[in-house]
């Protein structure tokens, strides 16, 4: 049995894993904690955020974030990767920035719109 | 002198939400002022994710929460002004600002809204004895260098405090390459989210030392090692429990305060549990046709909670300009009772509740399975239950119409205790 805080929402329900029954979550409020207790046991993933170097913009930096969650162990090595990508302005939230981010199969995509310096938002 | 429907002062999550909501209630003429070059409000520095599950039922970056409602904006007539500082607002709702392009302005409006959020305290509130080297910032002052200006504050940090945004910086610093040390709180418990102190510690080996502080500061021009110590039930420091860090940054999560200079000189009624201002059922202040919400109300954790509130203040200034002043022949003072910290709204007009009134609060220390009662007088009127409470996670009750209506003399009183086994 293990016993593990959900952070699938602001709730933090206080979830017990059966690992040996074929992981049955229990403590879960909803079913988003089910899915996450038996995948924090099985293979833990989280969504990588941050910021990639901008150019052409009153910013020098635009916020991103992986599209899909990301498989923990990966995070650090994926985090060092944000240092080698460069966006030009403009930038639309959702933009592919970096496909397949560290042989993850999971894009880096834009998390904010931002235009040109010229451009009055 | 120009003249609009509403003025609404701050372009963040409170700001943009009220402005919405009024639009959609029919105020056509908005003016909204925002002191930064862009809307959005702190939200454009909260790059981690999580918000919107309730809003939206999906988890957003701070910026694509944020965008959401600027787009919506984008959809009104709505006139906004960035680089935009209030100076005043006074009682007949004149609002003074300055601006790059006009100069000094000064606007009159039928109703205002107070949307200007909150700042952190710094090392100057909580008296941390030590030398006055540099490296020592607050966790919102290194989100803003590291998210927005791209520069990072440090190399070897430890965290004071363990409210939510020192917990995502600890994240934040150790994804940039830094190494964390620990995150140390004063209290016995956190005052960040549970399942902060998960993704943001734990997933990265950080140790947090509850009831530890720091006790000294060193470092000639820059930090060189701070000094924890553990703390006593009464939060004294023990002496002979002292460990050393050697580290070059310094990051304080000590607290947020709702910015509310306009607020007092405008001369709306405060609540010192608050430190923000005293509220009807509407939002509405002291000050008639004056509204307040978000953080420059009551701090929130969750930026969801702000929208809503902010949304029914919206509403409210708009109700206020089309038909005036709301009639109240019954009012009810909301009082927080044992281990309650504060409650928002502090004042119910019984008639212009409607449906029923949202009430917020705060615990003063951690529940289990617990009930939160509101009396009036040595009447029970309500009870509610819960499995868990805590000072960091705020929690409200709706108090609908029918209650209010059984609540006998002018004040209501909310409490919380360890539920009856």
């Amino acid at each position: 049995m293990k016993e593990l805080i959900c952070i699938v929402c602001p709730n933090g329900c206080h979830l017990r894993v059966d690992e040996t029954g074929g992981c049955r979550v229990t403590g879960n409020a909803c079913p988003r904690g089910e899915e996450y207790g038996r995948s924090e046991v099985l293979h833990p993933t989280r969504v990588l955020t941050g910021t990639v170097r901008l150019h052409g913009a009153a910013l020098p930096r635009c916020p991103v974030k992986t599209r899909s969650p990301i498989p923990k162990e990966k995070l650090l090595e994926a985090a060092r990767a944000l240092c080698q990508v460069d966006v030009q302005a403009p930038v639309r939230t959702g933009d592919v920035v970096l496909a397949d981010l560290c042989g993850t199969g999971v894009d880096l995509v834009a998390a904010r719109t931002i235009l040109p310096l010229q451009s009055t938002h | 002198m120009k003249e609009h429907q509403l003025t609404v002062i701050g372009g963040g999550p409170a700001g943009l939400s009220a402005a919405l909501s009024a639009w959609e209630a029919g105020v056509t003429d908005i003016l909204l002022l925002e002191r930064d070059r862009y809307l959005g409000g702190i939200l454009n520095q909260c790059v981690h994710n999580g918000f919107g599950l309730h809003r939206f039922q999906e988890e957003l970056t701070g910026p694509e929460y944020a965008g959401r409602f600027i787009d919506m904006l984008e959809s009104t007539a709505v006139q906004v002004k960035t680089d935009a500082m209030v100076l005043s607002v006074s009682p007949d709702r004149t609002v003074r600002y300055v601006s790059p392009d006009g100069g000094c302005q000064t606007v009159r409006s039928g109703a205002v809204v107070l949307a200007m959020g909150c700042r952190e305290r710094t090392r100057g509130a909580i008296s941390v004895p030590g030398t006055r080297c540099s490296g020592i910032l607050t966790a919102g002052a290194a989100q803003r260098f590291i998210n927005i200006e791209g520069k990072m504050v440090g190399r070897r940090a430890v965290i004071l405090g363990s409210g939510d945004i020192g917990l995502i910086m600890a994240r934040r610093m150790t994804l940039e390459g830094a190494k964390v040390l620990a995150c140390v709180e004063l209290m016995p418990y956190s005052g960040g989210l549970n399942r902060n102190i998960v993704q943001c510690l734990r997933d990265y080996d950080i140790p947090l030392l509850l009831s530890h502080t720091i006790t000294g500061i060193i470092g000639d021009r820059r930090l060189e090692k701070v000094v924890v110590s553990a703390v006593d039930g009464r939060r004294q420091p023990i002496p002979g429990t002292e460990q050393v860090f050697a580290c070059d940054t310094l990051l304080l999560s000590v607290g947020l305060l709702p910015e509310n200079e306009l607020t007092r000189a405008l001369g709306a009624e405060m609540d010192p549990r608050t430190n923000g201002a005293v509220v009807y059922e509407n939002m509405e202040t002291s000050i008639p046709g004056v509204f307040a919400c978000g953080n420059v109300l009551q701090v929130h954790d969750l930026v969801d909670f702000v929208s809503e509130e902010s949304s029914r203040a919206g509403a409210a200034a708009a109700a206020y300009i089309r038909s005036g002043e709301t009639p109240s022949r019954r009012t009810l003072a909301v009082e927080n009772g044992s281990a309650v910290t504060y409650t928002v709204p502090q004042r119910i007009r019984v008639e212009a509740a409607g449906k029923g009134v949202q009430v917020f609060f705060r615990v003063n220390r951690v529940f289990g399975k617990s009930a939160v009662t509101v009396t009036a007088g040595e009447k029970r009127i309500a009870r509610f239950k819960r499995e868990h409470m805590a000072p960091g996670e705020m929690e409200r009750i709706f108090l609908p119409e029918g209650l209010l209506a059984l609540a006998e003399g002018n004040v209501i009183t909310v409490s919380a205790e360890e539920a009856e086994v």
